[in-house]
């Protein structure tokens, strides 16, 4: 059964329409990369499978076990982030909120878990380091090690590479792909195409015309063609 | 001069004004730097004028205990003003103007027109820089700022981990099923409280001031948000320790020496800061 089914959903805000009709489901194993461009609704379509934001129409089912807390999310860094005053530590332990939601205080079992992700991430040795001091890859670590904090079955990623050296990008990229290999599904609004082809199962492009479907059916769409294509000439 | 202390403590006021200065210091510390990170300082100066409005009331009424009534007027506005603050930022930040200085304007009005003080100006400045009013509480008002100041800090303690959850990223809480709109609800409504408290010790022109200055200094040098939030707790409770001593002995206003001192501190602490980068 799907993790997250979206059926005929559309989406905006009071009475600009982004998107309409959208269909499409994760399931369990899946990494669905969302591409598109500015402006298409792929932060919109990620607020409202996170129920930040109401549909305006259609519906968002889970499924398969999946709770509405126990999806992780790496949203996209604040203003407010970049200059607060907080150890790693302190951040990954929040990612165990939902956790502890009827609770003040943290568990020995969410240390655990905190520990635990901490090192999936490679960041065990920053704990006691201040955020803000952090490089951005670093702090994207972070970030994904709250998000682990709060799930084991699905990852919902908005850019998660954005302002990163190509490099770090790359590890950020291999780092993720880890996951997806150890049984995560992962849901990731991209830029980089050749990236989303590379890594991901499944595509969704939206805008004027949507598509959903496998990389293989995506490569081999006239849609997917004509946008590869663009993104190899602008790289060129 | 010790000796001059010694005389001054024998008097029970000086001592309930040491007691409850040292507690409304605490609190509001405590939130200072949520405010700070959240961008709420603007309701809390907002809010400042508000009950300076809502004294005002209370003093034409002529109510005995007029924190009985300022005190829910301020809860009322912080929880009106989060929700105007939730659309368009210029329209929060228009409402906060709006309401704050129709609040400062009314309420001297409002003092002019009934009021049945012989020192009219005396009062609006006891109110807006609190003065002496510490020095002045009665027994009962001791007791309401002491229990509410405990209450402030047990739920602070309670609600630690969500509160900085809720600082730190309310998209990423929301997300997770916390109740983001609850936990701001209740920092509006535990900011009102240290106002109406806090107006007693400084007045309410320089509440913002005891709230966010020993935050501020506590960032300059304090990585942790545990260590920021102990530092600034300390901070404030030694500020205004030491600034109602020096008022006492030097006969300074209570209100503006404390924060003299919190001013002083964070100059220190970001010149430490400047020197270790």
């Amino acid at each position: 059964m799907a993790l997250i089914t979206c059926r005929s959903l559309s989406l905006g805000y009071e009475s600009h329409v982004i998107l309409e009709n959208l269909n499409f489901c994760v399931n369990p194993g899946d990494y669905l990369c969302i591409v598109g461009e500015n402006g298409s609704g792929k932060s919109t379509l990620m607020r409202t499978m996170l129920g930040l934001q109401k549909p305006l129409s259609g519906e968002i089912v889970l499924g398969d076990g999946l709770r509405e807390s126990e999806i992780g999310y790496l949203p996209q860094q604040t203003a407010v982030q970049r200059d607060f005053p907080a150890t790693v530590w302190e951040i990954v332990l929040s990612g165990c909120q939902s956790r502890a939601a009827k609770r003040p205080f943290y568990r020995r079992s969410d240390k655990a878990l905190v520990e635990e992700n901490m090192r999936r991430m490679g960041i065990e040795h920053f704990r006691k380091r201040c955020y803000r001091e952090l490089s951005g890859g670093q702090q994207q670590r972070v970030l994904l090690a709250r998000a682990l904090c709060a799930t084991r079955k699905l990852l919902l990623l908005d850019e998660p590479v954005t302002g990163l050296d190509p490099k770090v990008t790359a590890e950020m990229y291999a780092l993720i792909a880890n996951l997806h290999r150890e049984g995560v599904a992962v849901i990731m609004i991209a830029h980089d195409i050749a990236a989303s082809v590379r890594y991901a199962t499944h595509i969704l492009h939206i805008g004027a015309s949507v598509f959903y479907g496998t990389v293989g059916e995506y490569q081999n769409s006239a849609m997917g063609r004509k946008f590869l294509s663009l993104e190899g000439g602008d790289a060129a | 001069m010790i000796s001059t202390l010694q005389q001054y403590l024998q008097f029970p006021f000086v001592r309930y004004a040491l007691i409850v200065g040292t507690l409304i210091a605490l609190c509001s510390s405590l939130l200072g730097v949520t405010l700070v990170l959240k961008h709420f300082s603007f309701i809390g100066d907002g809010l400042s004028h508000v009950a300076f409005g809502a004294m005002t009331v209370a003093a034409v009424l002529q109510l005995s205990n007029d924190m009985l009534f300022v005190m829910p007027a301020t809860i009322l506005c912080a929880v009106l003003l989060l929700k105007a603050g939730k659309g368009a930022r210029i329209q929060g930040d228009a409402a906060v103007a709006m309401i704050s200085v129709g609040a400062l304007a009314i309420g001297y009005l409002l003092l002019n027109l009934f009021s049945t003080s012989s020192n009219l100006s005396g009062d609006v400045c006891s109110t807006l820089f609190g003065s002496t009013s510490i020095l002045t509480l009665t027994k009962e008002v001791v007791w309401l700022c002491a229990a509410l100041s405990v209450a402030v800090v047990v739920l602070f303690v309670l609600f630690y981990n969500k509160i900085f959850a809720v600082t730190f990223d309310e998209d990423f809480s929301r997300a997770v099923g916390t109740n983001v709109e609850g936990y701001n609800l209740l920092i509006a409504v535990v900011i009102a409280v240290i106002i109406v408290l806090a107006m007693n010790l400084v007045g309410s022109l320089l509440i913002s001031a005891l709230i966010i200055f020993p935050a501020l200094s506590a960032m300059r040098l304090f990585k942790s948000f545990k260590q920021v939030t102990l530092c600034s707790a300390v901070l404030s409770v030694a500020c205004a320790l030491g600034g109602m001593l020096i008022s006492i002995l030097a006969g300074t206003p209570v209100g503006s020496t404390i924060v003299a001192m919190d001013i002083a501190v964070f100059l220190l602490f970001s010149l430490i800061a400047r020197f270790r980068a």
